[in-house]
């Protein structure tokens, strides 16, 4: 099967020393920013961006940004479990059961389970990426300027559907995201716009310098405005290992969970978030002791484990193959693509087979070292918890000062972001989801460039985008689910969806 | 008039203030037609797209039946100090270097905090300092002056 041959090159790929290197590097970064609370994998990730200009090799970035992602997903269940507080937003269902199997005195097995639902997880997602990205991509390739214009129209609205929060609110954000997007010189006509006359402001907004001020640096303010409270429970993590009745209970959720997060990963606004969310709503459905759920039911910890680890995998499929970021890091993927002159969209696979494979088979290997990284250390990440927040931000703020720096070698890049910060921080106290925006911000002059050779062959005629079936379809589907989430049948379930989310 | 939902309101607001502007801005460049796209037409349409939902989010808000909200107090010190570091942070990075600089910002948004407090933040810049010394100096090599450069002359 060329799945094999694929995984075969991808393997060689990842297996060479720098790579390998990285990849634990990543690991470990989002292991770390994944058990602290406060700090999640998009500002890291924008923090690093500008880092990885250093690399020489593209594929070796980003394997390391996405070891930081699904690194983040294994991370985020330690703190659920022991403090009670979710590390990242995908486990703040893992709490739920999590925390009072920790207080049960099984914290040691709700661990386990978690990194044996991750890593299982992650290796059928990666299986499931290699395979299915080559159709998709063949598909892609078919594509002209209307149906790519279609498609990020689609991208977008199914997105913020998805997404939390008021729908026309997250649809603002997307625009306002685009219009910052068109900040720089319009490719075609060579006209430097909303630059002020700022040499600096010519080639555009920096990418990193929008996510570090809306998401590092706004998000520091607030929470130097609540009080901390962390109470860390099991100091002693005694009996790692799970019994057999545990596996037993938790293999189906477990297998449940990765195939659901798969799913639910492809989809725009997806990813990890979502999918842990809907398998415990799953299984506490499909469970005959429901009333167990959040009492310590293992299940409520293996299924949503397996799936925000899937979910956070399989979102790398449309941006690997369309070129679509279905979440913010996504987003940044696609900067980290750019930055290193490489067009995302389904060439990639062809033009560079190593970075597409080489990407895909190391998050096989760093699902491994994960569960190495997670498990037999876990007393390191026990004492890291021990840092309080007044010590950790200022390095925070430190280490995007530095990135924001580098990205170009020039303090501007620092001043810039902070109207972004005081944004974000507008932004959140409004309810305004920042997420959205990046989504926009990336995709702007993209969308602009397909608008425009769309209409430049169909001599200006808009009825284009319907007239072509594959582009009709995709805007079809995009009406629907707007028309859908306005419906209020749909509204009521949707929110019932995001209940316990922040 | 009772502003019902005051956070949706004014973000509202804030929607149809960015598109107005950014559609302001556009008048300055060509706006051509649909099959000659200039400069200008996106970034219109993109405005005029953002008016509209502007209002469509501020004026339910106004509603009888509209979810009651308010906004929550701004953090002024958090967040003048935490951005006062970082803008005193780019503006000595050039003049004294990145140790001196990585100094400041540690020191002044660790103060940002209600629980600061002087040993632990001197030693947690000691910890900082050396350490990004090591990863990004030497480590990454990124380029930076290390001491303050008028030192070098």
């Amino acid at each position: 099967m060329e799945v094999f041959s694929n995984l075969g090159l991808g393997f060689v790929t990842a297996f060479t020393l720098e790579n390998l290197f990285y990849c634990f590097v990543g690991c470990l970064l989002g292991t770390l920013i994944g058990v602290l609370p406060g700090i999640g994998p998009l500002a890291t990730i924008a923090m690093l961006l500008p880092i990885t200009y250093q690399l020489s090799d593209p594929t070796t970035a980003l394997i390391m940004l996405s070891g930081i992602y699904y690194g983040a997903q294994y991370g985020g269940s330690t703190t659920a479990i022991l403090v009670n507080l979710p590390g990242e937003s995908s486990s703040v269902v893992t709490v739920l059961d999590g925390y009072q199997m920790a207080r049960q005195g099984r914290a040691g097995p709700a661990l386990a389970i978690a990194a044996i639902g991750s890593f299982f997880a992650g290796s059928v997602a990666t299986f499931l990426l290699a395979a299915f990205a080559p159709p998709l991509a063949e598909i892609a390739f078919k594509f002209g300027p209307a149906e790519y214009f279609s498609l990020m129209t689609l991208g977008l609205v199914a997105a913020v559907i998805l997404a939390n929060g008021s729908v026309v609110k997250a649809l603002g954000m997307v625009l306002l995201g685009l219009l910052l997007g068109m900040i720089g010189t319009d490719v075609n006509s060579g006209v430097a716009r909303f630059s002020f006359d700022i040499p600096e402001l010519t080639d555009g907004v920096e990418f990193a310098v929008v996510a570090m001020g809306m998401f590092g640096f706004a998000e520091i303010i607030l929470n130097l405005e609540q009080k901390e409270d962390r109470s860390i429970l099991a100091a002693k993590v005694t009996g790692l290992l799970p019994t057999m009745a545990d596996m037993k209970q938790a293999a189906m959720p477990i297998l449940r969970g990765t195939l659901l997060g798969s799913a639910l990963g492809i989809l725009p606004g997806g990813g990890a978030t979502l999918s842990s969310f809907s398998s415990y709503a799953l299984e506490k459905k499909l469970s005959k002791t429901p009333e167990r759920f959040g009492k310590g039911a293992i299940e409520g910890v293996a299924g949503p484990e397996a799936a925000n680890n899937a979910g956070a995998q399989m979102s790398f499929v449309p941006m690997l193959t369309l070129g679509l970021p279905t979440n913010a890091v996504m987003a940044l993927m696609i900067a980290a693509m750019m930055i290193h002159n490489i067009q995302p969209g389904p060439q990639v696979m062809t033009s560079n087979p190593s970075l597409f494979w080489g990407l895909i088979a190391s998050m096989w290997i760093g699902n491994l070292m994960l569960v190495i990284l997670n498990l037999p250390l876990i007393g390191i990440w026990i004492k890291l918890l021990t840092v309080p927040y007044r010590i950790l931000y200022p390095a925070i703020l430190l280490f995007c000062c530095i990135g924001a720096y580098s990205v170009n070698n020039n303090v501007f890049d620092v001043f810039m972001t902070i109207p972004f910060a005081i944004l974000g921080y507008v932004f959140k106290k409004l309810d305004c989801e920042p997420a959205p925006l990046l989504l926009g911000f990336v995709l702007g002059k993209l969308m602009e460039e397909y608008l425009r050779r769309a209409l430049t062959i169909s001599r200006g005629d808009w009825t284009v985008f319907f007239t072509r079936p594959l582009s009709a379809v995709l805007l079809g589907i995009a009406v629907v689910l707007l028309v859908l989430v306005f419906s209020p049948a749909i509204a009521k379930k949707r929110e019932e969806a995001f209940q316990g989310d922040d | 008039m009772q502003i019902r939902n005051q956070k949706d309101f004014w973000s509202g607001v804030m929607f149809v203030l960015f598109g107005l502007l950014f559609m302001v801005w556009s008048t300055d460049y060509q706006f051509g037609t649909s099959q000659r796209m200039g400069p200008g037409y996106f970034p219109t349409m993109l405005g005029i797209g953002q008016i509209i939902l502007g209002l469509m989010v501020a004026i339910p808000a106004l509603g009888k039946r509209a979810e009651a909200s308010t906004v929550e107090a701004i953090g002024w010190r958090g967040l003048f100090i935490v951005l006062g570091a970082v803008g005193l942070y780019a503006a000595l990075l050039p003049v004294l270097g990145f140790v001196a600089s990585l100094i400041v910002l540690v020191i002044l948004s660790a103060m940002a905090s209600p629980e600061f407090n002087l040993k632990e933040t001197l030693l947690s810049t000691a910890v900082l300092g050396v350490g990004s010394y090591l990863a990004f100096v030497k480590g990454l090599s990124l380029q930076f002056a290390v001491w303050p450069p008028f030192l070098y002359h």
